[in-house]
């Protein structure tokens, strides 16, 4: 099946019924996107198709034909992403084996809401961090938005 | 002038292995370290670059708790370097074996990093600041006492001349090592204490962080396995027939007579094969343990008259019960747990010849090359260690290497050569984890006429992680981890008797964050709480009044309590708790604010949690350790429990084995203190304090004292 990814077209001789995760890291060796629940519970290998966020390791590779998928490596190619940005200077990551879908949520989320509400935030962003790294998380999508202590009590009110 | 300096440089060597040897068993002089100071190095820590760049080596693991950046600013800070020229190196784990050990621990448990690595590591700064001092005094013909180096840059005032670290490397490692050196005053630190920005971070922002699972080789193969689920289970026979027809299936091997793995052109095809093979399992008369047996098991440890006495135990506590005003008396229970990180166990093993190359997430890679040799017969010498990140440990990496051996029995079965990458379901990871031990407390509390605890019993039932993991025999009787938290009380109190009853099941035990300052805590502090109630005093004053004025653990409460404004009222309808630990040479305190209504919903409205770690190296990462340690310990107050039933683990995945997620973060406000006088750890002292006080104000807002936790079992929920 023919398979785009990050913009490149991607000839691949898996059944239909492989989960795009593991298209996506044993077939086309991106490691970004990770494996750890396989039940679409952590989100830890969310990735965009056609811009909405999708738990790839639930989403048969070929429902995803003809369609725009978008991994942790296409969203920028130098990590210049606001949203890569953003975490870098909160210092959110700790051990980081789930910020590459906490990333992709963050940036869907964004997308649609560039001034989301911290009510926007604990809707969008359901992936699991093992460690703890929500008040940063929370912090950098706020940064990003724009948002400050002060026009998000307005934004909210 | 040659042989004198090879002489120094020995000595200096010596000297480094002396110091790390205290943390690295049957260590031997590293006689042959010297052959890694080649080059640009200047010491087995600290290169030096031509571009003036200096690379700093880092011995230990990270996994995200900071110390692969906090342990290189201790040297870089006595080297007086610029942060900014700083690079920093994993030290190869083949070549630390070849040197004997040279590194000391690499070994990253305990919340030990900082605190047992600093002394080494300031030595090792300050030592090749020396030799570069040294080096431009002979150069410039000038006294070394005249030298000043700032920020990378060695400088003489009164001539004037100036150089970077680049230009005089070469001639400094020519230098004598010195036989001693002066640490800096705390005073004088710029490094240490500043919150630099993790090196670890970018690449976790942009997919190229590569952690265990990520290692891809040439002809690569890929393995799923199933491991008994009885726990101390085997297999009797297996039926691969027609798990074999399907696509890319290579081989299905049985692995150590207690687990099956199919290995396939692709992971995911493997995991489907797996569940085709049929099994048949031998539960080793394991069977029928269940919740209820292990239970009962408890019980009866608790009532048991052959316990072992704790060596703390002082005067007369039953004496005291005896003449005591009020006796208070109360059993805590705290569940299993599974450490559940975000990445799950696997391991990547390729045997060429007598070569071994493995590539694993881990806490220990002194555990994988034992792993390798004791898996293989293969020679320490010859196992390749790789450096990957941790996609978490939480100690489920540092105990066992149980997956890295399966891992390489799985390749042992390959054609030589073969690199096979096994990775674990989450399923699995959540059943054949090394638990943190279920334990049970019976606490005894005896007040006088004044409300001052007068006597007091504390009975401990746990199994012990140790002895049966590597059948370390418990000292005394007593397992030291399962009873920290009780072996040196911080509070006042003449008469007391403490002991402790081995409580062995067939559920694997291990080193789960925090170990036994995870739970022991949810009994000592709620129990402190019982008593004071009992006194008619309000629990901060009630501690306060057991608490010598210099006891540090003192301290960081008074911290606490007054961020929180404990002595003020709070607003109708909020209610507090708070608790005070001292884990891992830290110490830890923490206020919980918060309102329960009528359906049990508890609403948190902020948490204080605060630390003294005497001296701290990186007051950011201190605070994201809090941050996360607090989620660590709500997840595990408000649902975390690991259940057994016919010998095997219920839950199996985070639909049933519930973490905490953003919607339910409460807000933290974290104190840091840094009293100096001693380095204490970080990791892991920020859970221990947040249980007590969170129950402690449950017990305040309802009522209810929960002696048993989840707390979903007694109608509690989070908002």
């Amino acid at each position: 099946m023919e398979l785009r990814v990050n913009n490149e077209i991607h000839e691949v001789d898996v059944e239909p019924e492989m989960p795009l995760l593991w298209v996506i890291r044993d077939i086309l060796n991106l490691k970004g996107t990770k494996f750890a629940c396989g039940i679409s519970q952590c989100g830890a290998c969310t990735v965009h198709i056609d811009g909405e966020p999708v738990r790839s390791c639930s989403y048969p590779a070929s429902a995803a034909q003809g369609k725009e998928i978008t991994t942790i490596e296409g969203i920028s190619l130098d990590a210049s992403h606001p949203v890569q940005q953003a975490w870098v200077k909160h210092q959110v990551p700790q051990c980081g084996y789930c910020q590459s879908g906490q990333i992709m949520a963050a940036v869907s989320l964004l997308e649609k809401k560039p001034r989301p509400t911290d009510a926007d935030i604990n809707a969008a962003m359901t992936n699991i961090c093992r460690c703890g790294t929500y008040k940063r998380i929370r912090d950098a999508i706020h940064d990003v938005a724009g948002n400050t202590a002060e026009n998000t009590l307005a934004y909210e009110a | 002038m040659n042989k004198q300096f090879n002489s120094s440089r020995r000595k200096f060597m010596l000297t480094s292995a002396a110091i790390s040897g205290g943390f690295a068993l049957g260590l031997q002089l590293p006689v042959k370290a010297q052959d890694a100071v080649t080059g640009n190095d200047i010491n087995i820590w600290v290169q030096i670059n031509p571009d003036d760049t200096v690379t700093i080596k880092y011995a230990r693991c990270e996994m995200g708790q900071g110390s692969m950046t906090s342990a290189p600013q201790i040297v870089a800070d006595e080297l007086d370097a610029s942060w900014d020229q700083v690079h920093i190196e994993y030290v190869d784990v083949n070549e630390h074996f070849r040197m004997d050990r040279a590194w000391g621990a690499m070994v990253t448990v305990g919340s030990q990093t900082i605190r047992n690595s600093q002394e080494y590591l300031r030595n090792a700064g300050a030592s090749a600041r020396a030799m570069l001092v040294a080096a431009a005094a002979s150069e410039w013909g000038v006294p070394a006492s005249e030298i000043n180096v700032s920020n990378g840059v060695i400088s003489h005032a009164i001539s004037g001349r100036e150089s970077g670290f680049g230009a005089l490397a070469a001639a400094a490692a020519e230098q004598a090592v010195p036989e001693t050196v002066t640490l800096k005053d705390p005073a004088d630190w710029h490094i240490i204490g500043q919150s630099k920005p993790r090196v670890d971070i970018p690449p976790s922002v942009d997919g190229s962080q590569v952690y265990g699972v990520d290692v891809e080789l040439p002809g690569m193969v890929y393995a799923s396995m199933a491991t008994s689920p009885v726990f101390g289970g085997s297999v009797i026979s297996f039926d691969a027939t027609k798990a074999l027809t399907r696509k890319g299936i290579i081989d299905v091997v049985a692995i150590d007579g207690i687990a099956v793995a199919v290995v396939a052109d692709n992971w995911w095809r493997a995991n489907k094969a797996l569940a085709e093979v049929e099994i048949q399992w031998d539960t080793k008369g394991n069977g029928e343990v269940s919740n209820e047996t292990i239970l009962a098991q408890f019980n009866d440890s608790l009532a048991a008259s052959d316990a072992a006495p704790m060596p703390n135990n002082t005067g007369d506590a039953d004496q005291a019960l005896a003449n005591a005003e009020q006796v208070l008396e109360a059993d805590y229970f705290t569940p299993f747990l599974s450490h559940s990180p975000m990445e799950p166990m696997g391991a990547t093993v390729r045997i060429t010849g007598e070569r071994v190359d493995i590539w694993a997430s881990t806490q220990s890679p002194e555990g994988l090359v034992g792993e390798m040799v004791n898996a293989l017969g293969v020679e320490e010498e010859n196992v390749y260690a790789h450096r990957v990140q941790a996609g978490g440990g939480f100690g489920r990496r540092g105990g066992s290497s149980d997956y890295a051996r399966a891992a390489a029995l799985i390749a042992a079965e390959l054609p030589d050569g073969t690199p096979v990458k096994m990775l674990w379901t989450r399923e699995e990871d959540t059943q054949h984890d090394f638990y943190r031990p279920l334990a049970m407390y019976r606490l005894k509390g005896g007040l006088d006429a004044n409300g001052m605890i007068s006597g007091w019993k504390a009975r401990i039932a746990s199994g012990s992680i140790l002895n049966q993991m590597r059948g370390v025999p418990l000292r005394g009787g007593v397992d030291f981890t399962a009873v920290e938290g009780f072996t040196e009380l911080p509070y006042n109190i003449p008469d007391q008797f403490q002991d402790f009853k081995l409580t062995p099941t067939h559920v694997p035990l291990g080193f789960w964050r925090t170990v036994g300052w995870s739970q022991t805590p949810f009994a000592r502090e709620q129990f402190i709480d019982e008593l004071a109630i009992a006194a008619g005093e309000d629990p901060y004053h009630f501690r306060l009044k057991h608490m010598a004025e210099d006891e540090l653990s003192r301290h960081i409460l008074v911290k606490v309590a007054e961020a929180i404004g404990w002595d003020e009222t709070p607003a109708a309808g909020i209610y507090r708790g708070i608790a005070t630990t001292e884990p891992y040479g830290s110490y830890t305190a923490a206020a919980v604010e918060l309102s329960v209504n009528d359906a049990g919903v508890i609403n948190i409205h902020r948490i204080i949690q605060g630390i003294n770690t005497g001296h701290m190296v990186n007051p950011d990462n201190v605070i994201a350790q809090l941050e996360g340690a607090t989620v660590w310990a709500i997840s595990a107050a408000m649902w975390g429990e690991i259940n057994i039933d016919q010998g095997k683990v219920q839950e199996s995945n985070f639909h049933d084995y519930r973490l905490l997620r953003m919607a339910q973060m409460p807000v933290i406000d974290t104190v840091l203190e840094a009293t100096g006088g001693f380095w204490g750890g970080v990791g892991e002292p920020g859970q221990a304090p947040i249980l007590p006080a969170f129950c402690n104000a449950i017990a305040a807002a309802t009522g209810t004292r929960v002696r048993s936790l989840p707390l979903k079992h007694h109608g509690f929920s989070l908002a």
